[in-house]
């Protein structure tokens, strides 16, 4: 942690509600788990670029936030948007191409916005949405309010020149945008060693912007280091820079089946069965007392039919009307 | 049509285009507090061309933002806060620079409206120059309107008056979508008659600016100037050109292009990008669909040469169509060589 991030009122508060969190976890990891199906069963058309594995940082990132602040998302979204407080059914009809979909179809997976809960859109360019997340920072202080916006990219994108420019002018102009990079070690094949050098830190501290790293599959960690963000950048303090650790259990995208070229089937193992953030989570809220496997179970049991539910909803759903293909092209 | 003799007002006065084009988002900005200026040297030095000298001093630093050298990460910017709230009016210097930043206005501002299904939408301004014979080379030169035309999304401007430049530039601010709106640097200078009345001019609105019964001439940006001159010579051989400009490539009023033509017999269409797979090449595609039964000569089409532009002085004049070579073409297309 950058020393010139003080400890917030909002992380000393009296912190979020950890069970919501949990049932967020679980609906993203579940949901996930449909979206894999439908794609397996050639029912999902396109691209499935699943968040397995990393609920952790969507979750925890996004229960530091209000319903007003914004967030940016990437081709590996799905979590984001549901802990910024989406809809299942609507998510997945968007999914399936249907007009009920949160884009009436036109979107997708790799394109879903979600206006009304401050998602400006998941973008399938490879920080592409940075300038976006940046712009929506510079709208917050023209605009005098106290929103912050976020910023979520992957590993990957340290690649992009875009990010080094905003990120520059954010601190040259106090600007309320928190990058939150997820690590999941790898960007699409190829290892972050062979891609990334120096640290990764280093980069944002470089432009004077507070960084800090932390575990992502901790929720609670991450959590705390984003309301200490969100408490800088809201007071006026400008942007700051998570970096957050954590993995993804399916390949960059469901076809990535044959990976043992990049990455083995221990380490994939070990990190499923020693770092499962939902596992995690499970463990502390039963040793706090705060909910028992019982409870947890039929939880677990209330989503499954919530979410089946939802898939239903979607497959049943109409496709766009022909006529659609024409609409929305200009504002 | 609303070229300025049709326009009831009493109070005219001169202006540069670069006058105009201030003038317009000076009004905007007072109008509308939601408009800001961002690019690089837009404030004090009021970019190289001084098109927006005198700006940051009315409305300060908050509105006016010089930044850093950085095209990409300034226009995503100017994308995501006209996603909330805001309405940039994003400078890119030269049109060359477009390079830079095709991601931020192809694949970002064009698209966020129709991939939100129509929730999200990008009121977006970009200002940049088109225009070879500044002796500024490969880099500094082009006319890169095709480039943004192609891309559905995107309106784009063409101004070739002071009186256009103005009308146009409040549209394109206050419309909902990103519009690109290219100036000619070539024309900052050009004075020409500007009501001291507000005006806009809608996007989509072609302009006849000479009528004429023998040819068509459809000009664009500067090429309206070239094809004015060529059609004051070719007047005094009995020839008269219709000069049309559709000053805006998308959304294009295509009606106002076909039925020139379908009078006139014949067209000549002149745009200052290169010539092949350019914009002059959809103008002339849309008069052959909608003209063809009416034409009783081929449609003719003069652009820049596919070279990149030269520096050389006697190079680069080769490059760009001119008055001259406008005229030979419409005599040998009237068959009076």
């Amino acid at each position: 942690m950058d020393e010139s991030l003080a400890p917030p009122d909002a992380a000393s508060g009296p912190g979020p509600n950890w069970l919501r969190a949990y049932r967020l976890m679980l609906t993203i990891r579940l949901f996930e788990d449909r979206v894999n199906d439908l794609y397996q069963r050639k029912l999902m058309p396109g691209l499935a670029h699943l968040s397995s594995g990393e609920e952790g940082v969507a979750v925890g990132v996004c229960t530091a936030l209000r319903d007003d602040d914004y967030i940016t998302s990437t081709h590996r979204g799905h979590g984001h948007c549901l802990a910024k407080g989406a809809s299942p059914d609507l998510m997945f009809a968007e999914l399936l191409g249907k007009a009920a979909g949160y884009c009436g179809g036109k979107g997708g997976s790799m394109h879903i916005a979600d206006q009304a809960r401050g998602n400006l859109g998941a973008n399938a360019i490879v920080g592409g949405s940075l300038g976006i997340a940046t712009g929506a920072g510079l709208s917050i202080k023209q605009r005098g309010t106290d929103q912050v916006a976020v910023s979520f990219i992957g590993d990957g994108a340290l690649g992009q020149g875009v990010l080094y420019e905003v990120m520059n002018m954010a601190s040259l102009w106090k600007l309320p945008v928190i990058y939150v990079c997820e690590n999941n070690l790898y960007g699409e094949y190829t290892p972050g060693a062979e891609t990334v050098a120096g640290k990764p830190l280093d980069r944002a501290l470089a432009f004077g912007i507070p960084a800090t790293e932390v575990d992502g599959q901790d929720v609670r960690a991450v959590y705390q280091a984003m309301a200490t963000a969100v408490a800088h950048s809201r007071g006026g303090g400008g942007p700051a820079f998570l970096l957050c650790s954590t993995y993804r259990y399916f390949g960059h995208h469901v076809g990535d089946v044959d990976r043992g070229y990049y990455r083995s089937r221990e380490e994939e193992q070990f990190w499923r069965e020693h770092r499962d953030p939902i596992t995690l989570a499970r463990e502390w809220l039963e040793a706090e007392g705060m909910a028992d496997r019982a409870s947890l179970e039929g939880l677990a049991e209330e989503l499954t039919r919530e979410l089946d539910a939802a898939v239903e909803f979607a497959l049943a759903a109409p496709f766009p009307d022909p006529d659609q293909v024409a609409t929305d092209v200009f504002a | 049509m609303s070229s300025p003799d049709s326009m009831a007002t009493d109070e005219w006065r001169e202006l540069t285009m670069a006058q105009a084009i201030r003038e317009a988002i000076a009004e905007e900005m007072r109008r509308d507090e939601s408009v800001f200026v961002i690019g690089e040297d837009v404030a004090e030095a009021g970019t190289p061309f001084k098109v927006l000298s005198g700006l940051v001093e009315e409305f300060g630093t908050d509105r006016v933002l010089d930044t850093p050298i950085s095209e990409p990460g300034f226009t995503g910017m100017g994308v995501g806060a006209a996603m909330t709230g805001r309405r940039p009016v994003v400078d890119i210097m030269f049109g060359d620079f477009l390079g830079l930043v095709m991601d931020q206005v192809a694949n970002q501002a064009a698209k966020v409206h129709y991939m939100s299904g129509g929730k999200l939408s990008v009121p977006l301004t970009i200002r940049t120059t088109m225009g070879a014979t500044r002796r500024s080379a490969a880099q500094h030169s082009q006319s890169l309107h095709a480039w943004v035309s192609h891309i559905p999304g995107l309106k784009v401007v063409l101004p070739s008056t002071p009186y256009d430049a103005k009308g146009l530039m409040k549209s394109a601010i206050r419309d909902n979508s990103p519009v690109v709106f290219f100036e000619d640097k070539m024309n900052y200078q050009q004075r020409g008659r500007v009501p001291v009345a507000e005006y806009t001019i809608p996007l989509g609105l072609a302009d006849i600016k000479r009528p004429g019964k023998d040819v068509t001439l459809i000009a664009t940006s500067s090429m309206v100037l070239v094809a004015l001159e060529a059609a004051e010579v070719l007047a005094q051989e009995g020839i008269e050109c219709e000069v049309v400009d559709p000053r805006t490539t998308v959304p294009l009023d295509r009606d106002a292009l076909i039925e020139s033509v379908r009078r006139t017999t014949r067209a000549v269409v002149i745009d200052e990008g290169h010539r092949s797979y350019g914009v002059g090449a959809e103008l002339a595609a849309v008069v052959a669909e909608g003209a063809f039964y009416y034409l009783d000569a081929p449609v003719r089409r003069l652009g820049a040469m596919d070279v990149p532009i030269p520096f050389s002085p006697v190079l680069e004049d080769l490059t760009v169509p001119t008055a001259e070579g406008l005229a030979a073409t419409v005599r040998e297309l009237c068959r009076r060589k």
